[in-house]
């Protein structure tokens, strides 16, 4: 066997830091089908997974790829898709399944410009509220977003630890610029890596209900094999997985599959900020416009500007609580997005009208720069 | 004290008899293919907890909800690619993927051929009742030329899938077709088709009274259960490409095809392992 | 209001010739042995042979807030389509080298400080064209001071494939030769 955590220093691509992040995480099976930015994952999974005993299978489709690590999370293996835009949408089917059935499972989306084809070479943010709300029906999940390739390989870590964490597919929302740009990334000792695992049952077969929930409201999960006869199904069911399609079912599961996750919010949401103390502006930012907006917000500061910057980490589910506390002190929210506003609403919605947002939107095909985000904020400074 | 005696049924243990009712309409060919299976699974003598019965959507996709073995009843067409999944992360399960021809040949069919070519080690039956039935009675890939149908209410212009003949082509292992009625002859075929290893595939013709066999001259309940009995012809090892299905001619029964020798995707990858380890 | 510490460099030429590979022996080189900060980009078309490319490398001390060039401050240009294209994109007084095998600079390069490096005609004779773009490592590593010589000779080592490893090595050292011999003319003059 090889060695499956590669501690040391490197000069990795996104792309390839997403791929090592998940060897490092546990994953052993990956199934997904070509697409640029996003190709490179597969291509590395399965150089690498020979190596370390992983099962890689290009399949003739999203819609099959998707379906198969459902599968394959089910027989009990750490499993990841990786695609981009037009794949991602393949894939909304079986997010859906995945939601339902509660099933851990890492989907890499790694963006670039969009609708349909768009440009398939260049980065874009267009996808933040597909990763919400691509699949139908009304459901929680999380998502992250990296903003270099030493984030893509540890949150892709976090991705893993989340989703078996919480049994509910998780996204990596990635982009063009930081999976085709390589950075430095350093591997930590194995030991030093944390690595989460799915509740078990610990209660006998004949007393086992696949959805019986925890306090926490995630129920244990047997796999297939284990002797559990599990059910379970894309219908709404009851504690039992037997289809349940009244009322009082579709009540009960789909408010449980979306608390689960509410519940936990603060546990999950991840952000990091930076010069808020006494910040009357706030630059909120995520994924790969954080680099840019970090060094806007220090350019501001150079200049004596009260600028403090709120980089979200975790996108899915949306940081409200610290939106709403900062809303209280800070008199702007400025929002660069490589779209045209769609976090930025989010923002906008929790500020409750007690700070002005303000978008500064790019529709995609290049990384807004550091200056362009320091002119915005001197425009805000000006009102 | 009152002496109570428990009937049991032979496959009982197999089933989650809580759940009965099904939802199948009488007549219908779905139940009798299950049980054919279950039979074939004990014939072989498979251990309960390693079965695993993937679903897609239809009336075959509930088939998985009332046995008592792990049961996935995944989304419309998926049933494969989900199963290819869970065989490759868990090789020692039994898996087998009973799901409806609209499932398998049109939503699905992509996901059909690919894994024939990849030599999945899956059996995967077709119930084939040349309609959708849950749905209410719509056209389907396996609609014979001129059947009618909800959405085909002037005759069917399209051409079926002769699905043996197709699961040849891209490659399956073992290939058989028999109907739902032909339940010993059935039963036999699952179980030689469950000790070997590969893409397995059979069809099974199956009547649906109430959507296919309504609109297309096969008024009563059991019509479409005579007509595979009086059209029906045995022909083991038949050329898949003869086989098509057209209302009127024969019915071609039988066990098609039997590669013997191909390795699956999962022992190719195992070796390309081995392979790669030595280096 | 850029700092100082970040320092920006251009490979350019056209698909084939190493590009992106040059650019991520510097990254490997700044990132990995010289433990700065680097990050790597490239042009990334549908095409892949013969068209015109770039590959762009970043260093700072820092975190890098931008991964793409600003502004580089060198640029290493193997064709002419490239001389073309990425001349304007050089700083004011930034360092031009070309392959002088290939591309003569014309008076639109005088206001930058110029070498003119035969690396394809110094890698022909080596037997082996397609190291031309290593040879050009070895020259950059002498006369630029955002990454070492010693972290190019690693990155150059633990990035080419193990074969051909004496061949590049000695392509580095020969493009190590050529920038010290240009440096020392630059004193003498």
């Amino acid at each position: 066997m090889g060695k499956a955590v590669l501690t040391g220093r490197h000069f990795w691509y996104g792309n390839i830091a997403i791929a090592e992040g998940a060897i490092a995480a546990g994953c052993r099976f990956f199934a997904g089908y070509p697409i640029t930015p996003a190709s490179e994952i597969a291509e590395h999974i399965s150089r690498r997974f020979p190596e370390v005993g992983g099962i890689f299978v290009q399949f003739e489709d999203e819609l099959a790829s998707m379906a198969a690590i459902l599968g394959a999370s089910w027989a009990g293996v750490k499993s990841m898709t990786a695609t981009s835009g037009p794949g991602f949408s393949l894939m909304m089917e079986n997010i859906g399944l995945g939601v339902m059935m509660e099933v851990p499972v890492v989907v890499v989306d790694v963006q670039r410009g969009a609708p349909s084809t768009g440009l398939p070479t260049l980065t874009a943010q267009g996808d933040v509220m597909q990763a919400k709300w691509g699949s139908h029906g009304q459901y929680e999940i999380i998502a992250l977003s990296p903003e270099s390739p030493q984030e893509a390989f540890d949150l892709t870590i976090r991705c893993f630890n989340l989703a078996e964490k919480y049994r509910v597919p998780t996204i990596l929302l990635a982009s063009e610029s930081v999976c085709h740009s390589a950075g430095k990334v350093v591997v930590p000792p194995e030991e030093e890596i944390e690595i989460v695992y799915r509740k078990k049952p610990s209660v006998p077969p004949d007393e086992y209900l696949p959805y019986k929930p925890d306090e926490d409201l995630i129920p244990p999960m047997a796999c297939a094999g284990e002797g559990y006869s599990i059910k379970t199904t894309g219908l709404t069911h009851d504690e039992r997985g037997y289809p349940d399609t009244t009322p009082e079912a579709q009540e009960k599961l789909v408010k449980r599959l979306n608390d689960k996750i509410r519940m936990h919010r603060e546990e999950i949401v991840e952000v990091e900020e930076d010069f808020m103390d006494d910040a009357e502006i706030a630059v909120v930012s995520y994924g790969q416009v954080s680099r840019p907006a970090k060094r806007a917000v220090k350019m501001a500061r150079e200049e004596g500007i009260k600028a403090g910057s709120i980089r979200l980490i975790t996108v899915w589910p949306f940081a409200e609580h610290i939106i709403r506390k900062w809303a209280k002190q800070v008199d702007f929210f400025v929002v660069p997005e490589l779209n045209y506003g769609q976090i930025y609403l989010e923002v906008k919605r929790e500020a409750c009208g007690n700070a002005e947002t303000i978008l500064v939107p790019r529709m995609g095909g290049r990384l807004i720069t550091p200056e362009e985000i320091y002119h915005e904020i001197k425009k805000v400074v000006g009102r | 004290m009152e002496e109570t005696c428990e009937l049991l049924h032979p496959i009982d243990r197999w089933l989650k008899t809580e759940r009965m009712p099904h939802i199948w309409c009488p007549g219908c060919g779905v139940g009798p293919t299950i049980h054919a299976w279950v039979r074939a699974l004990e014939r072989v003598g498979i251990e309960k907890e390693k079965v695993v019965y993937v679903s897609g959507i239809g009336c075959c996709g509930r088939g998985s909800g009332y046995l008592d073995v792990d049961g996935f009843h995944t989304t419309h067409g998926r049933a494969i690619p989900f199963a290819v999944g869970l065989k490759l992360a868990n090789p020692e399960l039994c898996v087998t993927v009973i799901s409806g021809d609209g499932d398998l040949f049109a939503i699905g069919g992509n996901h059909f051929i690919h894994a024939c070519r990849r030599n999945n080690d899956l059996l995967v039956i077709c119930v084939n009742n040349f309609i959708y039935g849950m749905t209410g009675g719509q056209l389907a890939p396996t609609t014979p030329h001129g059947g009618y149908s909800t959405t085909s209410p002037y005759g069917n212009i399209e051409h079926p899938f002769n699905t043996p003949h197709l699961a040849d082509a891209a490659g399956a292992v073992y290939v058989a077709r028999w109907t739902s009625i032909h339940v010993r002859e059935l039963e036999l075929s699952i179980a030689e088709a469950l000790r070997m290893k590969g893409f397995r595939y059979i069809e099974v013709l199956s009547p649906c009274p109430v959507n296919f066999g309504r609109r297309n001259n096969f008024p009563e309940p059991d019509a479409m259960a005579k007509w595979f009995a009086q059209s029906s012809v045995i022909m083991h090892g038949a050329d898949t490409s003869k086989v098509a299905i057209d209302m009127g001619k024969p019915i071609i029964l039988g066990n098609f095809v039997k590669r013997e020798g191909k390795p699956t995707y999962y022992e190719l990858l195992r070796k390309l392992e081995e392979m790669r380890r030595k280096r | 209001m850029r700092r100082r510490a970040r320092r920006e460099v251009m490979f350019a030429g056209f698909g084939g010739q190493g590009i992106i590979t040059a650019g991520f022996i510097v990254g490997r080189a700044a990132a990995v042995y010289d433990n700065k900060e680097a990050t790597l980009t490239q042009a990334y078309g549908p095409e892949a042979r013969g068209s015109t490319c770039y590959s762009g490398v970043v260093i700072d001390d820092e975190e890098i807030d931008y991964p793409y060039l600003l502004n580089p401050e060198v640029i290493v240009v193997m064709s002419k389509d490239a001389y073309e294209k990425f001349l304007p994109r050089l700083r004011e007084g930034g360092i031009l080298i070309v392959d002088s095998s290939i591309v003569k600079p014309d008076d639109r390069a005088n206001k930058f400080n110029v070498y003119e490096v035969p690396a394809t005609e110094e890698a022909e004779k080596m037997g082996a064209r397609i190291v031309a773009n290593v040879i050009m490592l070895g020259f950059l590593g002498k006369v630029w001071d955002a990454v070492s010589v010693e972290a190019l000779r690693e990155s150059v080592k633990s990035t080419v494939p193990r074969k051909y490893l004496d061949l590049n090595l000695r392509a580095f050292e020969r493009g190590v030769e050529l920038g010290e011999k240009a440096l020392q003319k630059r004193v003498e003059v």
